[in-house]
């Protein structure tokens, strides 16, 4: 009788997140956003894309693992999830990649008033 | 399957007898569970999955913006960095912490929802709505503000440096506060209806609706002091010195068209005089728009190096006027779809949010029962994700 299961002898699957946890999560975040805000004074040349997104990641991770339960959730939750960032990766990179070789043949005049300019670089790019 | 409990020889009842004896097992079935599933556990982890699968559309989805928002800054960075100038951080440093802070009230909500605590879900659900207004009140003050000045997606993008505010605008403002101040309206009539009426039900649910409903304008609010603190002077500066600044975009131009290397010298010479201008009236408004002058002009000069050596210049280098509508069109493009479509997901955060708040007014969630609160949680916290990396991408380019 699997229907005995639930109500009388307690067995509660609820998994209520301690307050100290939430508002901790939450402090990290507004930490780590006043931090990214104050990089963006610097200049970290190339870094900077890689800063700038590791931060964002890390902010990420706090709430998908803390507020959206991921980190005490069911193993399969988590796969479907992550699994999805995966395929975000392959997309975004493949696309990317391709825009890069192909874009030239497409797009080869950067702006109006300067068109003429560039017609004679343009095997430079 | 349900059936199966009381009867197991009869398991393939027909929904007759199965709607008949649905109230003989009903001590075993509550109101909130699904006849479908056995248990409130089974019925809360069929809905996360559900769920889950959801929000990973939703990441799929989202990802095709972020790629091409990759593509274009990958083929034009320094568009990107030009007009990222136009993005005011501290509105989406601000609309970063409130939506932060709405993430914590949500989580908070479901906690409260598993231990039961209705009135404490109930006001954080609704602290949880007014944030969300106020991230829509602060957004619908960038937008205008922008919209105004024609920094527009490309096709519409009219921004001219020599009159960024242009008279004669529709009050955007106006337009984006309409609906919801008609909304208003409506909920503060119903307040008055509920109350007169002494319906305690309908009450309970008008009174946080009204704060919700207010905190939109208090998000407008925030949103123009945070706004005119660097622009309000600004643009008193802009209208006094108007006829100047006229003559030193329209060189600008020049600068940008033809003659770059006379146009260098009477730039800076403009450049002098404003920087003179700006020091003798102390207008610090002026000083803003001085930097940003020289920003552009610091552009220009790149066009005038590109132009010098033309013929070993690649597209890399002749970076090019990166605020004409051509190539800035294509960054408020991509601004707009990306902010656009996240405040559409508010939008329906906000709509199932009310949903939430009503039911929780009602009482409807216990320890077995929080799956609504949860999911509507695991919604709001991917947007908030989103917006994640929405800020640092649009705001914090350098």
């Amino acid at each position: 009788m699997s229907a005995h299961g639930h109500s009388d002898d307690g067995t509660d699957f609820a998994h209520p997140m301690p307050l100290p946890l939430l508002f901790g999560v939450f402090f990290a975040l507004v930490i780590l956003t006043i931090i990214t805000v104050f990089q963006a004074n610097f200049d970290l040349g190339s870094f900077d894309i890689v800063v700038v997104m590791g931060i964002a990641t890390v902010k990420a991770a706090l709430v998908a693992f803390f507020f959206m339960h991921l980190a005490f959730d069911k193993p399969f939750n988590i796969i479907l999830f992550l699994g999805s960032f995966v395929f975000v990766g392959l997309f975004v990179i493949f696309t990317l990649g391709d825009s890069r070789m192909t874009s030239d043949s497409f797009e080869p005049i950067i702006d109006d008033p300067i068109a003429s300019e560039v017609v004679p670089a343009e095997t430079g790019m | 399957m349900s059936t199966t409990d009381v009867q197991p020889p009869d398991s393939e009842s027909t929904p007759n007898s199965h709607g008949g004896d649905h109230g003989s097992h009903d001590h075993d079935h509550p109101a909130f569970l699904a006849h479908h599933f056995d248990t409130p556990e089974q019925q809360f982890d069929s809905g996360k999955l559900g769920m889950w699968l959801f929000l990973v559309t939703e990441v799929l989805f989202f990802s095709g913006m972020f790629c091409a928002y990759a593509i274009f800054r990958m083929l034009r960075p320094e568009v990107f960095e030009g007009n990222s100038q136009f993005l005011n951080t501290k509105l989406g440093a601000i609309n970063t912490g409130v939506l932060l802070f709405s993430s914590l009230t949500m989580a908070w909500a479901v906690r409260c929802a598993q231990t039961e605590e209705y009135k404490k879900l109930t006001m954080l659900l609704a602290s949880t709505l007014s944030c969300a207004m106020v991230f829509l009140g602060v957004k619908s003050i960038e937008y205008s503000h922008k919209w105004g000045m024609g920094l527009n997606p490309a096709g519409y993008y009219t921004y001219n440096p020599a009159n960024p505010h242009p008279e004669g605008q529709p009050n955007f403002l106006l337009w984006l506060c309409l609906p919801f101040a008609v909304i208003t309206v409506g909920v503060l009539i119903w307040l008055a209806v509920s109350f007169v009426k002494k319906n305690t039900f309908q009450l309970a649910c008008a009174k946080p609706l009204f704060v919700v409903c207010l905190s939109f304008f208090g998000g407008v609010g925030l949103g123009a002091i945070l706004e005119s603190g660097g622009d309000a002077e600004h643009a008193d500066g802009d209208h006094a010195a108007a006829g100047d600044h006229a003559d030193a975009h329209g060189d600008l131009h020049a600068a940008a068209d033809g003659d770059h290397a006379a146009a260098e010298s009477n730039e800076t010479g403009d450049l002098t005089a404003i920087e003179a201008l700006a020091r003798n009236s102390a207008n610090t408004g002026l000083q803003g728009e001085l930097d940003a002058r020289r920003r552009q002009l610091a552009l220009a000069d790149g066009t005038v190096m590109s132009d010098n050596t033309e013929l070993v210049a690649t597209i890399d280098e002749a970076s090019g006027d990166v605020y004409t509508p051509r190539t800035a069109g294509v960054f408020f493009s991509i601004y707009y779809c990306m902010t656009g479509v996240h405040a559409i997901h508010i939008l329906a955060g906000v709509g199932v949010m009310v949903w939430l708040l009503i039911r929780s007014i009602r009482q409807d969630f216990n320890r077995q029962y929080f799956g609504p609160v949860d999911y509507v949680g695991l919604y709001w916290h991917l947007v908030d994700l989103i917006w994640i990396y929405l800020f640092p991408l649009l705001y914090l380019i350098r």
